[in-house]
């Protein structure tokens, strides 16, 4: 029982630096097992599929003709149905330039054209002012936020407060975890207002309700700083948009509301719809000269041409298809004039005649190749809702038919008129 | 061989090495042919009062290793030995063992009363031996001196190696009654009284109960405060000790005694001798400790609940407290700090002084000031860094509120004394100081900022001149350099020491090629002060920080071509080599961050790959522990890439998966099996027979350390995710083990805080084992075979969570745990959860955590829960 040692540190930093090197080690490396934990799980909910099999055209519309635009892979992944079942938002998140382009491009849930009021609009149903700006998604991911537009290519890439969109050193989560925001850029105040969540820190939300995907949206974005001015890690302000219920009071707010930005029509989304990519009837778009500078096609000086123009998609059977799915069939060009052509996304001109509400004898001019930036045909409800509208302004009148969407725009007038 | 015994011992201790290797194999012999008869006649040799007193020694002390070993499974081998023994054998070596604690021969009285110590740690456990302490205490009163000094410290041995619940209540009275006896004033034989306060140092643990009572506690105090006055010095310092255990044991019936322990520990610091001053100091420095423990608790938790309230001691104490530990600091010895085994009055009394700054904060602050300011420009040497030294010692604890004006003032002043001061003592701790103010009054958390753009130059071009000083000052100096790095760690993107980077990168390195750079640490702390700087560099210094991979790669090169070196060459060679390669992982690791930079380098990756395998073939296994943290930050940087090195690799990595020996070198392994998972994902596939036979060896070894263990089941859980649905045939292996480690963990039924921790730690390993398997069979159609896994991994969560003691990071794991069987299992596991006794109430429970990461995982849970019940 000798005395014992009393010795204490003396001069000497509480941890040495190997220590530290041990804790560092550490660190990284249980952030590395959450991260991959992390991936694991998201695997689950998100495994989205290049593309449909069963809705697809065939033929792969490929308006990027790039070189690096048409790997060797795409094809084969085509072919052996299971390999781009694979192709999952994780490895999306790795893709790169023309990949990634397409492949963003298919992600985004499109709204129809409201050509018709749903029933049970007031229990079911959220109605938003849509801003007027670029739609896009917004992806922060491994300290980097980029956004994309509807055709896939990038708007801007920058640092965000939103989860790992800049490179901080603040580490509170998994660094590769991603979030996705579908949002409207809007110009004039330069910020990103984000109109539904896809995944948030790297959960997943694309099977959650619309309920539940606006609810999480409003609890996390705000956590995040990201609704702050910009600052030097934080480029753009995001900002979420009031959404109301489709009853009375809910739908004259998001139709007269005063907006810190500017209307692009009115989205209604279904509360019980998962978010689905493409067009879906679960989430629609209304537009008059009430809330929306962009009804119908202008021209430069704001008035409303002779012709309205159409896209469509041309396959490579000549048939010309909206972007629907199914895709509704408008005509057919001759095989002489697809085997001169190469772009394969046409801008036509229309001229339509409605039997029983719907749209019939479509006489369509060609005009030219799109902008190499359009990656999609217009849709159905589109088209439909642009015609009613320009006949509306007296330029066309209506001949038969289109009694519903009349009756959608008197619902429309008269609910917004009550105010 | 029983008549030769003594012989043979005696020639075990021959200095004729022949002899002596010959008497140690017959012993060893004699062990293996015949245990029983080996131990009965070493404990008769002991015994045997006509024997001389060296073979009664050594019969002892080879009796005594016959009991007990360091290692742990080897001391369970000897535990398990012992108990198989025939009774009657036994029987007859304990009465031997206590006999001969009455023994005239001092020396074979104390060996004895270490083994019956030792016979009785094992016995009395298992409800053996139970007259053992009656016997002892029988009529210790009437005992000759001597005897009852070898009794009294049998007591103490006994007490130190059993718990206090193993004996009861009333036996711990008796025992402390004759040890509180023997420490008694009236006890007039020195020896005895020693014995006695030694014992008691030992016995404090058992008394608890006794220091709830009021009487009994007054007593026992009573008597530790008296035997602090004895003449005998060994006493004083063995019941100052004893005030030492009692401080930090029973801090919180230490009201009533304060004022006389302090008159009692000030006198013993002015006037006694060293051993019993330093003692008499490290009261308050334990105190202090107590305090700063409690008080953090208060901050981390405002509900004030937390089980020890603060009596403010230091506080109420510091008035006089302070002016007793400034005096000692003026009593430096002329080398100290040359010394690495230093440690006299003046380092205890500073070191004090600092463990009271924290303690106190700024009420030490006025207390302390006059001194600095008295002393600092005196001409005595002792006196002037006495002064840097009391002010370096209050820089951690008062708010830089407090501080920050001083700090600009004296700043100047220690700039000056470091060039100018002729000192060394006073320029070490000089450099010191500077380096505390860095660390402790600079950085991104600091409102007022104590090195701004007019004396940034000045600063580092005084401690860059102070690197050229003598070892111990340029030590202090690198360590100065190593904080003022480290507070520009969140600099943002530009940093204040980027214009100065390359002139401290140069100095630095000029200073690990000083001749004298072994001296005082001094090429360690260059090293570690390179490190902190290129970890806190940011992107305008990537590319000088990129120059820096071939320069230390060059140095790494030269120490592996210097061959047939001397042991103690090799071990300083050693050493570098683990420098090096620590430096490269920091190197890697910051370049390896940024994908502009981890490009560049990974151009050298082969050649430092080269460079690390060609280290571990130097099989010196100090520096495999940095090799293997420098490849494990290789891997990560490289990612898949990395597979080209796994051929060679593999070896260096079984290697370290079996080093039981060196448990740290194993752990760091499991770690880099973890990062290589991660880097090679199913190109891992080759390597994982290997490396899963490995990790199943370790876990079932009882050599390897425990701490091992835990991160050995996350590693099969990295496995797992790395290779999906191939971890099949593992599955076998695994789960069993994880079965019964997780039923061994579920309960912590009655252990201490370390025993709390390591069971949550072994949990969290246990859950991240499940959480990876999971995960790696998702969307596989073997996931079927885990479906009879999951009643037992329910069952699991279910019961940690019942015993309500898992720490947050077992909660977050184990919640995630939940959500991937669902998420895995699908409907298969649906019924199953919702069958569950206590799952709900645990979703709940983190749902509703103030913990985001849990609040996320018990989201993400929920989410896969839901969508496991609907389907």
């Amino acid at each position: 029982m000798a005395p014992h040692d009393l010795r204490r540190p003396f001069k000497r930093a509480a941890i040495s630096d190997q220590q530290r090197r041990r804790d560092l080690t550490l660190q990284r490396q249980a952030q590395g097992r959450r991260d991959a934990q992390q991936q694991a799980r998201c695997l689950a909910s998100t495994v989205l599929s290049l593309q449909s099999q069963s809705t697809q055209p065939e033929y792969e519309p490929d308006i990027e003709l790039e070189p690096e635009s048409l790997p060797d892979l795409l094809p084969e992944q085509e072919e052996s149905g299971a390999s781009s079942k694979d192709l999952d938002v994780r490895h999306a998140s790795k893709l790169k330039g023309a990949e990634a382009r397409k492949w963003f491009a298919r992600q985004l849930m499109l709204p129809e054209w409201m050509i018709d009021v749903p029933d049970c609009l007031a229990q079911d149903w959220y109605v938003f002012a849509r801003p007027a700006g670029k739609r896009c998604f917004v992806v922060s991911s491994n300290g980097t936020t980029v956004s994309r537009q509807r055709n896939g290519s990038i708007l801007h890439r920058f640092p965000s407060a939103l989860p790992n969109g800049a490179k901080t050193r603040d580490v509170s989560g998994p660094s590769q975890s991603y979030s996705i925001l579908d949002c409207i850029f809007h110009e004039p105040d330069q910020t990103y207002y984000v109109i539904d969540m896809v995944c948030w820190r790297g959960y997943s939300l694309y099977d959650c309700t619309a309920e539940f995907r606006f609810f999480w949206l409003n609890s996390k974005l705000g956590e995040t700083g990201a609704c702050s001015p910009p600052s030097f890690y934080h480029k753009y302000r995001f900002s979420t948009v009031p959404i109301y219920n489709c009853d009375q009071s809910g739908l004259s707010s998001a139709y007269t509301g005063a907006l810190p930005y500017v209307k692009d029509g009115l989205l209604f989304y279904n509360k019980h719809a998962h978010y689905q990519t493409g067009n879906t009837p679960l989430a629609l778009v209304w537009k008059d000269e009430n809330c929306s500078q962009y009804v119908i096609d202008t021209d430069s000086k704001g008035q409303v041409p002779s012709q309205q123009q159409v896209v469509l998609e041309l396959q490579d059977d000549g048939k010309l298809i909206t972007s629907d799915d199914p895709p509704v069939v408008f005509g057919c060009l001759d095989l002489d004039f697809i085997q001169k052509e190469i772009f394969y996304v046409l801008l036509l001109v229309m001229e339509v005649e409605f039997v029983d509400g719907k749209l019939e004898k479509v006489d369509l001019h060609y005009l030219g190749k799109v902008n190499r930036a359009r990656a999609f045909p217009d849709s159905y409800s589109k088209m439909l809702e642009a015609l009613i509208l320009y006949e509306k302004k007296g330029k066309k009148k209506l001949t038969t038919g289109g009694i519903q969407i009349s009756y959608a725009i008197c619902f429309f007038e008269h609910a917004f008129s009550l105010v | 061989m029983a008549m030769e015994v003594t012989q043979v011992l005696l020639n075990a201790q021959s200095i004729d090495g022949n002899v002596r290797k010959q008497a140690e194999e017959s012993l060893k012999q004699f062990q293996e042919q015949n245990l029983p008869s080996f131990l009965l006649s070493l404990s008769g040799e002991l015994a045997n009062e006509d024997k001389p007193v060296d073979s009664r020694k050594l019969a002892g002390l080879i009796l005594k290793n016959a009991l007990d070993a360091k290692e742990q499974h080897r001391k369970f081998e000897l535990v398990q030995r012992w108990l198989s023994l025939d009774a009657a054998v036994k029987s007859q070596i304990k009465v031997c063992l206590v006999n001969t604690l009455s023994s005239t021969a001092s020396d074979a009285r104390s060996t004895a009363s270490q083994v019956v110590a030792k016979v009785a740690g094992i016995e009395l456990p298992q409800k053996q031996w139970p007259e053992l302490i009656g016997s002892l205490l029988l009529n210790i009163h009437q005992l000759p001196a001597h005897v009852k000094q070898a009794t009294l410290e049998t007591l103490g041995y006994l007490c130190e190696e059993i718990s206090p619940d193993v004996v009861d209540q009333d036996q711990v009275n008796k025992i402390l009654t004759a040890v509180v006896q023997g420490m008694n004033a009236s006890e007039t034989n020195n020896d005895v009284r020693l014995a006695a306060t030694r014992a008691l140092y030992n016995a404090l643990g058992f008394a608890q109960a006794n220091f709830s009572n009021d009487m009994e506690r007054d007593y026992i105090m009573r008597v530790v405060c008296e035997a602090t006055l004895s003449p005998e010095v060994k006493i004083r310092q063995a019941a100052f000790e004893c005030l030492v255990s009692i401080s930090s044991m029973y801090y919180e019936k230490l009201a009533r005694y304060m004022q006389d322990v302090f008159n009692i520990t000030a006198k013993a610091v002015r006037e006694d001798e060293e051993p019993v001053a330093l003692q008499a100091i490290e009261f308050w420095s334990s105190i202090c400790d107590e305090e700063i423990d409690i008080l953090e608790e208060y901050g981390g938790d405002f509900t004030g609940d937390s089980d020890v309230p603060c009596f403010y001691f230091i506080k109420q104490a510091l008035p006089a407290l302070i002016p007793m530990l400034l005096e000692t600091l003026l009593k430096q010895e002329d080398d100290q700090d040359q010394d690495e085994g230093a440690w006299n009055i003046a380092m205890a009394g500073g070191t004090c002084l600092g463990l009271v700054a924290r303690t106190v904060g700024d009420d030490i602050v006025p207390l302390v000031m006059p001194f600095i300011e008295e002393n600092i420009t005196k001409p005595d040497w002792r006196q002037r860094e006495a002064a840097t030294y009391a002010f370096g010692s209050i820089l951690e604890g008062p708010s830089p509120d407090k501080l920050t004006s001083i700090v600009n003032v004296a700043l100047n002043f220690m700039l000056t004394a470091l060039t100018k001061d002729p000192n060394n003592h006073v320029k070490d701790t000089t450099a010191w100081t500077l380096g505390r103010i860095f660390e402790f009054l600079h950085g991104s958390t600091v409102d007022t900022p104590i090195i701004t753009q007019a004396n940034c130059q000045q600063i580092i071009t005084v401690l860059l001149q102070s690197m050229k000083d003598v070892p111990n000052v340029a030590e202090k100096a690198c360590g100065a350099l190593y904080f003022l790095a480290q507070g520009y760690e969140e600099a943002g993107p530009s940093s204040p020491l980027t214009p100065y980077f390359q002139e401290i990168v140069h100095a630095l390195l000029t200073v690990t090629h000083r001749e004298d750079a072994g001296e005082s640490r001094l090429r360690t702390a260059a090293y570690e002060t390179l490190n902190e700087v290129v970890r806190c560099s940011t992107d305008e210094t990537a590319p000088m920080v990129l120059q820096l991979v071939p320069v230390i790669m060059t140095e790494l090169h030269k120490t592996l071509e210097e061959q047939k070196l001397a042991s103690d060459e090799r071990e300083k060679q050693s050493e570098l080599q683990g420098l090096l390669c620590g430096c490269l992982q920091v190197i890697i690791q910051k370049l390896g961050s940024s994908e502009p930079t981890k490009i560049v380098f990974m151009q050298y990756a082969d050649q430092i790959m080269g460079l690390f395998l060609r280290v571990f073939a130097c099989r010196l296994a100090t520096v495999h522990e940095e090799a293997m943290l420098a490849i494990g930050a290789l891997a990560y940087a490289s990612g898949p890439d990395f597979s080209k090195y796994m051929a060679e690799f593999f070896k260096y990595l079984e290697m370290g998966l079996q080093n039981f020996e060196e448990y740290q070198v194993c752990a760091v392994t499991v770690g880099v099996v973890g990062d290589i998972c991660r880097a090679l994902e199913d190109k891992i596939l080759p390597y994982c027979d290997g490396i899963m036979t490995q990790l199943l060896k370790d876990l079932s070894s009882n050599q390897l350390h425990r701490s091992v263990k835990p991160p050995i089941f996350s590693c099969f859980g990295d496995i797992a995710l790395a290779i999906g649905e191939n971890f099949e045939k593992y599955l076998m292996y695994a789960m069993p083990m994880l079965q019964s480690a997780a039923e061994l963990s579920a309960h912590a039924a009655g252990a201490d805080d370390e025993m709390i921790d390591y069971t949550n730690s072994l949990r969290n390993g246990i859950l991240e084992a499940y959480s990876g398997i999971l995960q790696g069979f998702k969307n596989s159609p073997k996931m079927q075979l885990l479906v009879p896994y999951a009643p037992h991994i329910l069952q699991f969560l279910d019961s940690i969570y019942m015993e309500k003691d898992m720490d947050d990071v077992v909660m977050k794991t184990a919640i995630g745990v939940l959500g991937d069987l669902a998420d895995t299992l699908g409907s298969n596991a649906g019924s199953l959860i919702q069958q569950s006794l206590s799952v709900k109430d645990f979703l709940n429970e983190c749902l509703s955590s103030e913990d985001h990461m849990i609040k996320e995982s018990a989201e993400w849970a929920k989410l896969a829960i839901s969508r496991a019940i609907s389907v």
